[in-house]
């Protein structure tokens, strides 16, 4: 549905953007990740019409991003970061600007408004000034104004930035109820909402994408090794390490603490598929008290660290 | 076209919701009441002549006011990200933002209307002037609004806005009374430059194409460099 092709954009002698190859198809909900200023918000603003590239190709559909841009306009709906909203206006009066604008027929408007603030919870504020509004409500209001033409795709920067955490999950909610439908390219740094949101990731740094694939792959892609917490009690130090570390496939041991009696070791393992059940049996042999055990695959955050550390 | 009234109605309709209008409007009518009638009753003349002499040089100063937040406070809050990105071309904001400014700055002179419906009354007003003298405030309304939008276009701070679009103004409806300061070689060409002189003529009641297409020029000017600056931002 979307072709980004050689995206490059320069400020200047910057280069926040640089050739950039993007495809997302129809109903994908594709999360842009990267560290602050490695281009997010500048490819967005390109694929919504407001930047123009210095050079490369964005389609939409059939529509060229130089020759039909006020089409792909019409596609697109678009919540910019920090959700930038008329002070003065009321939230009913700017919904009501704003669909007009969006060519919505005058009979269908009133309901399209009703329904729009029902979804995005804004019954309570419709006669509030938007200036009197709270952060999260604000980042709802820009929300309702991305969707309220009900458009194919949305672009969503940093939707969820600044939020307290039931606003967070009350956003993403709300994502994920129109990403059934819908297109949605969101940006983000919050790692833990690219993984629950998104079914693609893309990883950008200093304006390059270094990955692109959908959640899952990017995970795996990390390599195979797991890590298995073990905390002890009754224990004594040197000899839990070394029984431990005699196991088939336990690659590290490595000591967390050794608090209050408890010992905490960190295993870092190839993966099979048996090796909790080893451990234990191994734990039972002895008299150890086991008072924590469980097993983490390597997260989003270490690829995401590797990716865009700086050399 | 739709999409400039759209946002022409909402502009208009800004000016209204917050004070800004009834405050512009009623120190408008303050200063230009009392420059008017100060010297009105000793002429013993029925004529709005020191009325129209006032008008571009007190607009100058009002018509800035209303137009500085125009682009500055998008620019300002980001909120021209929203609208930019909404399915609008910048001529089409341009347009609509001016439409907007020239209605108010024309819905300013509507209640000074009721200067000339009173002097009717005291003697044999001729009507000729005050309508000409009337469409030709419109335009230079208009003229001001141009300016002023180009002026709030090129920075964010409001202030700032005002100030360029108030001396622009000023400088265009003022140096036509200081032209003894010329040298003989440039005084018409410098006159001809100023919208002071252009509006006399007109308020004389003698509509003049040339004077029509100066004002209209200057929109022209003033609108299309307003739509190059927005654009050079994005």
């Amino acid at each position: 549905m979307i072709h980004v092709k050689n995206l490059t954009k320069y400020y200047n002698d910057l280069c926040a953007v640089d050739r950039i190859n993007l495809n997302i198809s129809k109903g994908e909900i594709l999360g842009l990740l990267g560290p602050n200023g490695a281009g997010k918000t500048t490819t967005l603003r390109m694929l919504t019409g407001f930047y123009l590239p210095t050079s490369g190709e964005i389609s939409v559909k059939d529509y060229s991003i130089y020759d039909d841009a006020l089409e792909i306009k019409k596609l697109i709906g678009y919540l910019p970061e920090s959700a930038p909203l008329y002070h003065n206006m009321l939230v009913y009066d700017y919904l009501n600007y704003v669909a007009d604008i969006r060519g919505i027929e005058q009979d269908k408007k009133l309901s399209r408004i009703k329904e729009i603030a029902n979804l995005c919870g804004l019954n309570s504020i419709m006669h509030k000034s938007v200036s009197e509004l709270s952060k999260g409500f604000k980042q709802r209001v820009g929300l309702a104004h991305a969707m309220i033409s009900d458009p194919e795709i949305l672009v969503l920067d940093e939707p969820t930035s600044g939020l307290d955490p039931n606003q967070i999950v009350e956003i993403r909610e709300i994502i994920r109820k129109i990403g059934k439908e819908k297109t949605i390219i969101l940006s983000t740094h919050i790692l833990s909402e690219a993984e629950a949101t998104c079914d693609r990731i893309a990883i950008i740094n200093k304006g390059k994408i270094v990955a692109d694939d959908s959640t899952e792959a990017i995970k795996q892609s990390a390599g195979k090794e797991v890590f298995i917490t073990v905390s002890l009690k009754n224990a004594n130090t040197e000899t839990a390490k070394s029984e431990l570390n005699s196991i088939t496939n336990v690659k590290d041991v490595k000591q967390l603490s050794d608090s209050e009696g408890a010992l905490s070791i960190r295993l870092t393992c190839g993966s099979s598929n048996d090796l909790m059940e080893t451990i234990y049996k191994k734990v039972k042999q002895t008299d150890w008290i086991l008072t924590e055990f469980h097993k983490e695959t390597k997260s989003l955050e270490n690829i995401f660290r590797e990716l865009t550390k700086e050399n | 076209m739709q999409q400039v009234i759209h946002i022409f109605k909402k502009e208009f309709k800004d000016y209204f919701i917050s004070p800004i209008a009834y405050i512009v409007i009623s120190i408008f009518l303050l200063v230009i009441g009392g420059l008017f009638f100060s010297s009105f009753f000793y002429n013993g003349q029925a004529s709005l002549r020191g009325f129209f002499i006032w008008l571009p040089i007190i607009m100058a100063f009002f018509v800035p006011a209303i137009t500085m937040r125009l682009f500055s406070e998008e620019i300002n809050i980001g909120s021209y990200e929203t609208l930019l990105t909404l399915p609008v071309t910048t001529l089409d904001v341009v347009l609509g933002k001016f439409a907007a400014a020239s209605a108010f700055a024309a819905a300013m002179l509507l209640p000074t209307l009721s200067y000339p419906i009173c002097i009717e009354m005291f003697g044999d007003l001729d009507w000729g002037p005050v309508i000409g003298g009337y469409v030709g405030a419109v335009l230079i309304g208009a003229t001001y609004s141009a300016v002023g939008l180009f002026a709030s276009a090129i920075t964010r701070n409001q202030i700032i806005a005002f100030i360029i679009g108030m001396v622009i103004c000023f400088a265009m409806g003022i140096i036509d009374k200081m032209l003894v300061f010329f040298p003989a070689v440039i005084v018409t060409i410098v006159e001809q430059l100023t919208a002071g002189f252009h509006f006399q003529n007109i308020s004389k009641g003698i509509i003049d194409l040339r004077d029509i297409v100066y004002f209209l020029s200057v929109i022209f000017i003033a609108l299309y460099s307003s739509r190059l600056t927005i654009e050079e931002k994005v």
